[in-house]
């Protein structure tokens, strides 16, 4: 059975440059502030402005999402900020791999795999967190109503994509 | 005559669509809409299974999922065949093949049924009393005669070829049970705009009042009333009814298990279509709305097929358009059987008699059913059935006022019917922790003192009055909505020409004339347990209600007591002398029904099972032909076998090619943690048994890490990337796991430490070259970056490009031999992989594997965390005592290494072994022992922890953990095979290049 | 499967969560001053208390942070859940029997 697009489609996301950025709670507002996010990384929020996107994942981790056409700028002023200042940031554009979820059985599809709320009243448009999808970890970002984008270990996604599709096959009846 | 006993004009079968289906080879008909036991029944075929233990005939007893008796398997071949299915369950669909069970060779002649003439040396206990002695017997001649004889059913063979969905839920009221109290429940919930899940065990919702066709809500009859409810439900959005799926198991925080039956009951189902789905639901509130399951009396041949419960025959007549019989007799201790009686009456069945157990029955039920000229029997009570395969008459006697039993008279039956009365269905309410209290008017356990954010309402919690049951549904449904922050409204209905039946009901065996047990007189019909089996277990001492459970096996298994549990603790507690609300009640254990085990499994199997993780060069390996095998959840490359090479060929070349020339393989999976901050070398030092503060940037050290107890928990090389940047590498298998634990120092012990982790496992492709001729190879590929002996040493690293792709490149050896470790982007390894390939065609560049690793490695005598270690080998015992810093004054697990214990000198210390035939590779895990002539039991000295054949030394090696091992060296050991004992000499673990000259050139 | 509250992100499912055993047992700050006794206290012994415990939970598969929580043994019910470093709270009798329950 091959579902239509609109009730489910997993796509390979846009390229992006990822830095993992670890720092206590107030070294990342001054962070934020550095990257024009405004003075504080909301918890489980994602914030964006330019060619940086930022996940706060944890009280002390923030993953950023950086178009490659602006990510030197971006990481630029966000060392400048940081200059001086105990923090962490590292690399990690391969470790991960994008996988932009959506279609109407989208929520179904993750209800399957995750045992938190997906359903928009308690995973709101903008929210992103580290949760477990079947075996594996992953982010989770919702980027519209019916779009979620998926961030996980580049080994993992090949078991998630299959998992994610059995799961949105099943979810038609 | 085909359905002959199919009333026209009763239940909500489909006249108009015949269905035809098997039953023991037998073709019947049935109509859509019935399930496997109606479409029987309507054909009069009571027989449809035989009983666990004495092989009894029997038949359906009930009509829904409290059924012991009719377990039958369905499907055909070895996949598809379901055993210990309820065929009171089972709907019908065209073409369905059911065998019934515990049947040998048929079902009418059944051999096993000697049994019942053996009874009485098979009583309660039986096992245990019979089985216990001479041991040795157990295996071989009690255990698999018992499996063959007992059990119920037989298990499929082959794979199970269905696929089964599994969905996480969460809402604000969950209601379990979709008779009047739970749609009442869940529609005032959904009016107030709660997120409702409505789960209904049957096909249908609606529960009690698909089997009324006398009351009325609204003035509507019930059945319609239900279709108004569903319809009102089926148009709120936030509420979602589940049919076909039965709550069977209330876990902590209020997590429900549903298990969602899809496509059983389907004839031709879409391909793709799950069998079940596994719910898991996260409710903030739960009504339970699970009813009340009508109680069987205690009779001799209270099991013959024919003899049923009350509500069943209504249920099969009204639901289902089925007569039971002809002619029926009625005993009851409950006013609910008379309006069965009404209802038989009015459908043209005969009924006899009713015999009522009370002395003076006087209800509008009573009074009804004598204006309809029925017999009605005040105070007398059932001796027994008669009949074999099916009833055919029933004595009657009455009861005399001083207790004792009149004679007895035979009443011609092919139908009788029993009211215990009824027990209110707590399984789930018990699952939770609720408390249960005896509710003494009621004779039954009903919900006290919830533990979880869960009430009950309507018959699950004794309440039985139609009228009553919605107004309790509905104030449920009210509060759980109210507790979950939503304002409802109670809705309201009123109730006419609903029966108000008055309290009855009976617990225990019925009273008998004279004196004498009750042979086969059943309390659980699952389980064959009798009468008497219960009252033995008290008579032989048992006195906790729980241990009667056991011995008896009464209320085990999947029955669970629904049907039994009440009469079991009736006679128990009259065989005990005390009231049965002081005897206690067993627990009620999950799951309530039987749950498959691929609704289990759900997704995980196949492909699906775990995730399969596979490095950026797998692909070429694949394509080159390598055999893999798994390392935790990766997939590793194990050789690459050229012809018709095995794997022993193999590596031998392989081993070779990479000490007289250049091997590549692909170390991707190692674990990497990048360790960063201004505090990084203080972590490290406290993390790793090594001093790091003195590692130069651009330099490597082999890190060994303990635990606090002061055993190797893992080991890989670091990097000092910058001052305050390591790269740092774990075992494979050991990433999750070191990366844990040194979250749990930081953020636990040492907060303070400005200091981050971040797994980079996945971030870098690592690609080992390795041998005298890498140097070569690799350097007209580094974009002009030196890597010659001076700029970089053995240990040491640098950050460049290759091809100008990104690297860190590690001058590192797990070989002995000349090394590099290139790291690069993740998705470059394979291009990079292939560019060092082609730039080695000219020096037989050769790929090898995980063994080929293995044995160099074991050539050199490192180690393997968790080959060579257990969890209780400490540094030195490894022979990595060389690798503790003396100085640091603390690191995990240095108080440990203190201990005089880690000290010992008999503690098993690392060496090597060599055989006397070069030939003889030893097997791992071997024992050693001092003597070639050791007595039994022998005293071992340690085992062989690694062993291969070594095409460098054309001998074999072995490395192995031996008490006191390197004092030792230059002895003789032994290791005891099956018929022989091999002699070993012990070694210094090294046996190739001891002083290192290949690594620093 | 129990629900739990992590200071940072919320309740989540346990499945979620790895459990650290025993909290407020800090590693002696000189370790080598410990007696053979003290040290093998620190390592193996626990309370093991049949009712509240103070221990500690990592919320593994979220935001990878420690913390601790309050929870009766016997009935798997938290009474709260709280940041490391802070002192195990004191619980009023009224909680600690709703805990119970
Ligand atoms: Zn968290």
């Amino acid at each position: 059975m091959q579902l239509s697009h609109s009730e489910f489609a997993l796509a390979p996301a846009a390229e992006r440059r990822r830095f993992v950025l670890q720092a206590r709670p107030a070294t990342l507002d001054v962070a934020a502030r550095a990257l024009g996010l405004g003075d504080t990384f909301a918890m489980l929020a994602a914030a964006a402005a330019g060619a940086v996107t930022a996940l706060r994942l944890g009280p002390q981790e923030v993953l950023l999402l950086l178009d490659p056409a602006g990510a030197d700028d971006g990481l630029s002023a966000l060392r400048a900020g940081l200059a001086g200042v105990a923090h962490s940031l590292v690399e990690v554009s391969d470790r991960q791999v994008g996988l932009d979820l959506s279609g109407a059985l989208v929520e179904a599809a993750l209800a399957s795999l995750t045992s938190i709320d997906v359903a928009v009243a308690a995973f709101p448009v903008g929210m992103a967190t580290r949760t477990l999808l079947g075996k594996a970890d992953g982010v989770l970002w919702r980027t519209a109503p019916d779009r979620f984008r998926l961030e996980v270990w580049r080994s993992f996604a090949p078991y998630l994509s299959g998992l994610l599709d059995e799961a949105a096959r099943d979810a038609v009846f | 005559m085909s359905q002959a006993f199919r009333v026209p004009g009763h239940g909500r079968v489909d006249p108009a669509r015949t269905v035809s289906f098997t039953f023991d080879g037998r073709r019947f008909q049935g109509q859509a809409g019935d399930t496997l036991a109606s479409a029987l029944l309507a054909n009069g075929h009571h027989l449809m299974g035989r009983s666990f233990k004495y092989h009894r005939p029997r038949g359906a007893v009930s009509a829904g999922s409290d059924e012991p008796n009719a377990l039958v398997a369905v499907g055909s071949g070895p996949a598809l065949q379901t055993p210990n299915l309820r065929a009171t369950q089972v709907e019908l669909y065209e073409g369905l093949t059911a065998v019934s069970q515990n049947r040998f060779p048929s079902l009418k002649f059944d051999l096993g049924a000697v049994n019942t003439l053996a009874a009485p040396l098979l009583p309660a206990g039986f096992y245990y009393k019979t089985f216990m002695w001479p041991r040795s017997f157990w295996d071989r001649v009690y255990e698999p005669v018992i499996r063959r004889a007992a059990g119920l059913g037989v298990a499929p063979t082959a794979p199970d070829p269905d696929h089964y969905a599994f969905q996480y839920a969460h809402c604000d009221v969950l209601v379990a049970g979709a008779g009047p109290a739970g749609l009442a429940a869940a529609l005032a919930a959904g009016r107030a705009g709660a997120r409702v899940i409505l789960a209904e065990e049957t096909a249908e919702a609606g529960g009690s009042l698909l089997s009324d066709r006398t009351s009325r809500i609204d003035g509507r009859p019930a059945a319609l009333w239900v279709a108004d409810i569903l319809a009102e439900l089926a148009g709120l959005p936030n509420v979602r009814v589940l049919t076909r799926c039965t709550a069977f198991n209330y876990g902590p925080h209020n997590m429900v298990a549903l298990n969602q039956r899809l496509s059983d009951h389907l004839a031709d189902p879409a391909p793709d279509m799950p069998r079940e789905r596994l719910w898991q639901v996260r409710a903030q509130e739960v009504v339970l709305a699970a009813g009340a399951l009508e109680r069987p009396l205690v009779f001799e041949g209270n099991d013959r097929p024919g003899v049923m419960l009350a509500s069943a025959a209504r249920t099969y007549l009204n639901r289902y358009g089925v007569a039971c019989g002809r002619r029926a007799v009625i005993v009851t201790a409950d006013d609910s059987a008379y309006r069965v009686a009404l209802d038989l009456h009015a459908a043209g069945v005969t009924v006899a008699a009713i015999a009522d157990l009370r002395p003076a029955p006087d209800s509008a039920l009573v009074r009804a059913a004598q204006e309809a000229g029925l017999t009605v029997l005040p105070g007398t009570t059932v001796q027994r059935a008669h009949g074999g395969t099916r009833v055919h008459g029933v004595e009657l006697a009455r009861l005399l006022p001083d207790g004792s039993v009149g004679k007895g008279r035979h009443w011609r039956a092919d139908l009788v019917l029993m009211s215990g009365g009824y027990t209110p269905s707590v399984h789930l309410f018990s699952q939770s922790r609720g408390k249960l209290v005896f509710d003494a008017e009621l004779g039954v356990y009903v919900p006290g003192e919830p533990a979880e954010r869960t009430r009950s309402a309507g018959a699950c919690r004794g309440v039985y009055a139609l009228a009553c049951v919605l107004a309790d549904g509905a104030a449920a449904g009210v509060a759980a909505a109210g507790a979950a922050g939503f304002a409802a409204d109670a809705p309201a209905w009123t109730v006419d020409a609903a029966d108000e039946p008055g309290r009855g009901g009976y617990a225990g065996a019925l009273p008998r004339r004279g004196k004498g047990l009750l042979a086969m007189a059943f309390v659980d019909f699952q389980n064959d347990v009798t009468a008497k089996d219960v009252k033995l277990a008290v008579r032989e001492g048992f006195q906790s209600i729980e241990h009667i459970k056991r011995y008896t096996t009464t209320g085990m298994a999947t029955d669970q007591g629904k049907m039994s549990n009440v009469n079991a603790l009736g006679i128990a507690a009259d065989a005990l002398g005390r009231p049965v609300e002081k005897v206690g009640l067993t627990t009620f254990r999950p799951p309530f029904t039987p749950v498959t085990f691929g609704a289990f499994a759900s997704h995980a199997r196949g492909d699906l099972f775990d995730p399969d993780r596979r490095t950026p060069i797998d692909p070429w390996a694949r394509a080159q032909g390598a055999v893999f095998e798994d390392v935790g959840l990766w997939r590793r490359a194990r050789y690459f076998p050229r012809g018709s090479e095995d794997m022993e060929a193999a590596v031998r070349r392989e081993c070779l090619a990479v000490r007289g020339g250049v091997g590549i393989f692909d170390a991707s999976t190692l674990g990497k943690i990048e360790v960063v901050g201004p505090d990084a070398a203080t972590f490290m030092n406290r993390m790793y048994v090594n001093a790091w503060t003195k590692l130069g940037v651009g330099r490597c050290r082999y890190g060994l890490m303990c635990r606090e107890n002061g055993f190797v928990y893992d080991d890989g090389v670091v990097g000092r990337i910058a001052q305050d940047r390591f790269h740092v590498t774990t075992t494979t298998g050991g990433a999750p796991g070191v990366l844990a634990l040194m979250e749990d120092y930081l953020q636990t012990e040492w907060p303070e430490l400005d200091v981050w982790l971040t797994s980079t496992t996945e971030e870098w492709a690592v690609i080992a070259l390795q041998g005298p001729s890498a140097r070569a190879v690799l350097a007209p590929l580094v974009d002009g970056l030196d890597i010659s002996a001076e700029a970089l040493p053995h240990m040491s690293l640098a950050e460049g490009t290759i091809g100008g792709v990104p690297m860190r490149l590690f001058r590192v050896s797990f070989t002995g031999e000349l090394g590099f470790e290139i790291n690069v982007p993740a998705r470059h390894g394979r291009a990079v992989w292939q560019a060092i390939w082609d730039a080695g065609q000219g020096v037989g560049i050769t790929p090898y594997g995980t063994e080929t690793m293995h044995v160099l490695r074991a050539e050199k005598g490192y180690i393997i965390v968790g080959q060579e270690t257990d969890g209780t080998a400490t540094p030195d015992d490894a022979g990595c005592g060389w690798a503790v810093s003396k100085a640091k004054a603390d690191f995990v697990g240095k108080r440990s290494l203190a201990l005089p214990a880690m000290q010992a000198p008999d503690r098993k210390q690392l060496v090597g072994l060599l055989t006397e035939a070069a030939w003889e590779v030893l097997e791992e895990g071997a024992q050693l022992v001092a003597r070639p002539d050791e007595a039994i039991p022998m005293r071992v000295l340690g085992h062989v922890t690694s062993s291969y054949f070594s095409a460098t030394l054309g001998r074999s090696i072995a490395l192995a953990m031996v008490s006191g091992g390197r004092a030792r060296v230059g002895e003789t050991l032994y290791v005891p095979m099956e018929g022989r004992t091999i002699a070993v000499t012990v070694t210094k673990p090294v046996f190739y290049d001891v002083e290192g000259a290949r690594l620093n050139v | 499967m129990l629900l739990i509250r992590c200071p940072y992100c919320g309740e989540r499912s346990e499945i979620e969560f790895a459990n650290g055993g025993e909290a407020h047992i800090a590693r002696p700050a000189d370790p080598m001053s410990r007696t053979d006794e003290e040290w093998a206290q620190y390592l193996y012994m626990r309370d093991n208390p049949k009712g509240l415990i103070a221990e500690r939970w990592r919320h593994a598969h979220g935001c990878n942070r420690f913390f601790n929580a309050l929870r009766d043994t016997r009935t798997d019910r938290f009474v709260m859940t709280y940041e490391m470093g802070r002192p195990r709270p004191e619980i009023d009798a009224a909680t600690a029997a709703e805990a119970a329950r």
